[in-house]
């Protein structure tokens, strides 16, 4: 199938999408277009205008303080996976980005377009929920805010943003240097739709530990470890202790589904503590 | 050798359908039945976009595709062009759209309205053989295409039975997914009063002849061009509805039309493959000794009989096929051919012995367990030896050659099968299970005249032709009417002219794929063309050899008796003569020539057929090691190794690569692959995010081992080999799942095999079982 009709536009500045956004009620934002074009060629998705935000210098820069990376939204998954921004978890982001699909969707693909498509089983949608990152959204009238990853996306393909504000960028804040974190995907094959993800986040400086279940079909589900970090992670030790958790926290599904969710979330704490 | 097409291949400079611009080309776009059964009651298109649409009133004259057999009992089926009365699955061609471009062709798409009645759907095979079941066909009376019985049961069950299992099985509908999609690019030359069809396919004779038949115009009147195609495995083999209403609208219209599938359609509406059921009991005597088969079987056929195989080529097949190489007395098969609201089930590369293989060879691994016997040895005890060649099976197949115990025990030997038992004994270290399966298989290949004329398709192939002429710069022009799309032809062929008149390679041209310029065949299919064309273009190159020797001995002066063919020349007593210099003289310097030179010169037309036509048996053994995570349900292949005895292979770097391509396929048969429906007959997958195909990281290179028993009925001793790959890796992924989980008490069934399914079936298990024996 090929695309219905639109019109298509290349603003050189934030503000300047932002207009186009306010004036065109049913316009899209497309920066790598990895989802959005199929469903544009699928016709699932039909605007009559695309505004095309890859050309705005700003979205692509990357930011780096003491404390925080600032990856600009329109920064791809493969310059992530080569390592193209500074390590804010301690290689872990370019480890997240190197599973996401194939190179070629990764070479076209964007953070911030991931994060604003908030399809359930993305990659950083999980990912960076657990490092606690937060997006950073402007409007019209320029005043950016910033709303973490956890609260921005409410459901599937559900995020909190206005029509006519764009995501600009992500905050990630950086781990300490004893942090360590675990990752576990699984899916049918290299490169499909994830059907479960874990991951585990255990900065003891920062005082943060915190497990996260993903893929579920809605938001990620956020475990922290307020009762005892080494309790939290030892519940992942056996398999129906792990259930009990899991079910406690909200995450949903039938005997498989719970059980490929428990292992994913069992093995990224492994990873953790490099068992 | 390097295949010589690769050149252009890999460089991008291959020209496929959708390569193809013609002045004044529209595209198309095809309005499909968005349901399963229904009755059109309403066609309604905007007056202002009249003149862009076709539907199935439009196309006078346009007959129906049938695919009928002469196999007693078996019910025609007629495919409409464009669907007239009812839809019978989703995906059904119901309007085409025309306009400059393939997106304006779908706006126009969009703006047509279809009024449905909705009839209950037929989604699945047996739901199709219940009684009171919704007809598709309703003169019928049922859902049968046709019920095939082969028994030669001497007494049942078998009286010294000292065991006896049964299983129900299933393979799961497929898609067949070639790189390249179908596509058509039809015009009319109206100098030549002809209508030109360049279209992705395997057969471009047969596709002349049938477009010819529902068109209602002399076949002299239809060329076909099958260009570049891009993989065919059965896909192409088939007269496409689409190929009719091109055919038809562009004359009509006076303009080129071009069609091009895409993925979606491809999904949807070809979704065409595979689908089988079977209820299998295997009985073996107390020594471990196949005893017997009893079987009833299902083929889910889908809505149409496709042109030219038909419905039955699978259901008609899996009689003979189930026995396996197998040499025991008792058999029963009875196999009911249905009509599902589906699309029309195609030959899939394979075709009905994948899912034979599978039924067979998963139920001996249970009927080994069963006995408390390696699954090999049940095989070694029941195969059929090598000193019973040629052998006729207890289905009446004909075993040309081979030694299926000594590839058995190469895969064995190359698997190492006790270093596998010693290692499961052990355990993993990360709590995966290990285990190992085997599986064997024929492959029936180059079956002629015999065969296809007792099925009575509208196909039946006879003596394959070749027309071989000399260039006048000595260049080599080899003609045949079968057409490569991957199984590099160009050069095998190539090589065998070149082994018999001794033409440099790069002076030697395969030509193919247009029916203009090549003698008539029934194409690229059944694995055929290394025995059939290749024998053909022996046969018209030993008889230009004939003609160089003739006119080579008349320039040099001497009796033909005194000369041969050597080194790409003639060389008498005392002289020699190039073979180019003999072109050179017979094309542009006749009057070098005597009178009484034989006027025929340097172009042949020579035919083959097989000394014995009911084709030739490759076989194989595959075995797989694997690892099943038993909490994930995931699988990974650890080693795969396959013994093939292709006969004298002609291009071993060309059989390794058609062995590994099947092998990938299977996998995606095995593990991957399954077009699934709801229960209004809608498909559940229109993406290839949904359907899923094997990857590279998901396809290891498996490890081939060759054996050469040449077919004592070929010309070179050659056997065809382009399906075997995708034969076994089902069944033999399967055995070596359930090997690996039988400690558990889970047992597969059905391919594919998913995470969920390995998951679930522990888990049933471990619900039947004491939580001790679940461990």
């Amino acid at each position: 199938m090929k695309s219905a009709a639109f019109d298509y536009v290349r603003p050189r500045s934030v503000a300047e999408a932002c207009d186009l956004l306010a004036e065109n009620a049913d316009a899209k934002v497309v920066a790598g277009g990895q989802s959005l074009g199929p469903m544009l060629n699928l016709r699932l998705a039909q605007p009559p205008l695309l505004i095309d935000i890859t050309r705005i210098a700003e979205l692509g820069r990357i930011a780096e303080t003491d404390g925080a990376v600032t990856i600009g939204a329109t920064v791809t998954h493969a310059a992530i996976e080569d390592q193209k921004i500074g390590a804010p978890a301690n290689g872990f982001l370019a480890r997240v980005a190197s599973g996401i699909a194939y190179r070629a969707v990764r070479t076209r693909g964007t953070i911030g377009g991931s994060l604003v498509h908030a399809d359930p089983a993305a990659d950083w949608v999980s990912s960076l929920t657990a490092l606690g990152a937060e997006i950073l959204v402007v409007g019209p009238g320029g005043t950016p805010r910033r709303v973490s990853v956890a609260d921005f996306v409410r459901g599937a393909m559900d995020v909190a943003i206005e029509h006519d504000e764009i995501v600009t960028g992500v905050h990630v804040p950086r781990l300490s240097a004893t942090a360590r974190c675990g990752y576990h995907k699984i899916c049918r094959k290299t490169g499909e739709f994830a059907e479960a993800i874990g991951v585990a986040v255990f900065d003891p400086d920062r005082g943060l530990c915190r497990v996260v279940a993903g893929a579920g079909g809605g938001r990620p589900v956020v475990i922290d470890g307020a009762r005892g970090t080494d309790r939290l992670l030892a519940t992942f030790d056996d398999p129906r202790s792990g259930r009990e958790c899991l079910d406690e926290a909200g995450v949903t599904g039938d005997d498989y589904q719970m059980q490929i969710h428990v292992a994913a979330v069992q093995r990224a704490v492994q990873e953790l503590r490099g068992r | 050798m390097l295949r010589k097409e690769d050149d252009r291949y890999m460089r991008g400079r291959g020209r496929f359908v959708a390569d193809i611009r013609l002045p004044g080309m529209q595209d198309v776009a095809f309005v499909r039945s968005p349901l399963a059964h229904a009755r059109i009651l309403s066609i309604k298109i905007p007056p202002t976009l009249r003149d862009r649409v076709m539907i199935a009133a439009d196309l006078e004259g346009v007959r129906p595709i049938r695919a009928d057999t002469t196999l007693p009992g078996f019910k025609s089926s007629t495919q409409s062009a464009l669907a007239d009365d009812k839809v019978r699955h989703v995906g059904e061609l119901v309007a085409m759209c025309i306009a400059p471009t393939r997106a304006e062709a779908e706006d126009i798409a969009a703006e047509i309205e279809i009024e449905f009645e909705e009839l209950p759907a037929v989604v699945d095979m047996l739901q199709g053989r219940q009684p009171g079941a919704a007809l598709l066909h309703e003169p019928w009376g049922d859902n049968l295409f046709l019920t095939s019985v082969t028994d030669v049961s001497n007494g049942t069950p078998p009286a010294n039975a000292a065991y006896e299992v049964t299983r129900e099985l299933r393979t799961a509908r497929q898609v067949m997914s070639p790189m390249e999609g179908r596509g058509v690019v039809a015009e009319w030359d109206s100098r030549v009063e002809q209508l030109v069809v360049h279209t992705a396919t395997q057969q471009p004779h047969i596709v002349r002849s049938g477009l010819a038949e529902c068109l209602g115009i002399d076949e002299g009147q239809v060329r076909v061009i099958a260009p570049d195609v891009g993989g065919g495995f059965g896909y192409k083999g088939i007269l496409l509805p689409e190929e009719v209403a091109l055919g038809f609208a562009t004359r009509k219209l006076g303009v080129p039309l071009r069609w091009i599938e895409d993925r979606r359609e491809n999904l949807v509406a070809g979704a065409d493959c595979r689908e089988h059921h079977y209820l299998l009991t295997a009985y073996a005597d107390a020594n471990g000794r196949l005893l017997g088969l009893d079987c009833e079987a299902s083929v889910d056929c889908g809505a149409y009989s496709a042109y030219p195989f038909s419905a039955c080529l699978e259901g008609g097949q899996i009689g003979s096929l189930l026995p396996g190489l197998y040499d025991f007395p008792h058999y029963r098969c009875r196999v009911h051919s249905v009509a599902t609201n589906k699309p029309p089930i195609l030959p899939y590369r394979g075709v009905a012995r994948t899912g034979a293989c599978f039924a067979i060879e998963v139920t001996l691994d249970a009927l080994a367990r069963e006995i408390g016997i390696e699954p090999v040895a049940l095989r070694m005890n029941s195969l059929v030896q090598p000193e019973q060649m040629p052998f006729d099976n207890i289905a009446k197949r004909h075993f040309d050659s081979g030694n299926y115990p000594e590839a058995l025990r190469r895969a064995i030997e190359a698997i190492d099968l006790d270093g596998v038992r010693t290692r499961q004994k052990t355990g993993e270290p990360d709590g995966r299970r290990i285990g190992l399966g085997f599986a064997l298989y024929t492959e029936q290949a180059g079956h002629g005249t015999s065969v296809y004329s007792a099925w009575g398709i509208p196909m039946v192939p006879g003596h394959e032709q070749c027309q071989a002429r000399f260039t006048p710069d000595g260049g080599l022009e080899i003609r045949i009417g079968a057409h490569s799309h991957g199984q590099g032809l160009e050069t095998t062929l190539s090589q065998v002219a070149h082994q018999i008149l001794g033409v440099p390679h790069d002076r030697i041209k395969v030509l193919h794929g247009d029916t203009a310029i090549s003698p008539y065949s029934t194409g690229t299919w059944g694995s055929r063309c290394m025995i059939m064309s290749g024998g053909a273009v022996a046969k018209a190159c030993e008889a230009l050899a004939g003609r160089l020797k003739h006119i080579g001995a008349k320039l040099l002066q001497t009796d033909a008796a005194n000369v041969r063919l050597e080194g790409g020349a003639v060389v008498g007593p005392t002289s020699r003569i190039e073979v180019a210099e003999i072109a050179r003289t017979w094309y542009r310097r006749p009057q070098d020539l005597p009178a009484d030179v034989d006027p025929r010169g340097l172009e042949v037309t020579e035919g083959y057929k097989a000394e014995r036509d009911t084709g030739t048996f490759s076989y194989a053994a595959h075995a797989c090691l694997l690892a099943v995570d038993p909490v994930t349900g995931e699988v990974e292949l650890l080693d795969y190794v396959i013994v093939e005895d292709g006969g004298v292979l002609v291009n071993p770097m060309i059989v390794d690569g058609q062995i590994q391509g099947g092998t990938a396929q299977g996998i995606g048969t095995a593990l991957y692959e399954e077009m699934r429906y709801d229960e209004r007959g809608q498909p559940l997958a229109s993406t290839l995010s949904d359907y899923l195909l094997p990857g590279p990281t998901e396809v290891p290179a498996a490890r081939i081992l060759h054996m050469e028993t040449p077919s004592p009925y070929t010309r070179f001793g050659q056997k065809g080999i382009g399906e075997g790959g995708a034969i076994a890796p089902p069944a033999a992924i399967t055995n070596a799942i359930n090997d690996a989980l039988a400690p558990l008490g889970a047992e597969l069934l059905m391919s594919p095999i998913t995470p969920r399914r390995i998951v679930e079936a522990i888990a049933a298990a471990q619900h039947t079982q004491t939580p001790e024996a679940a461990e």
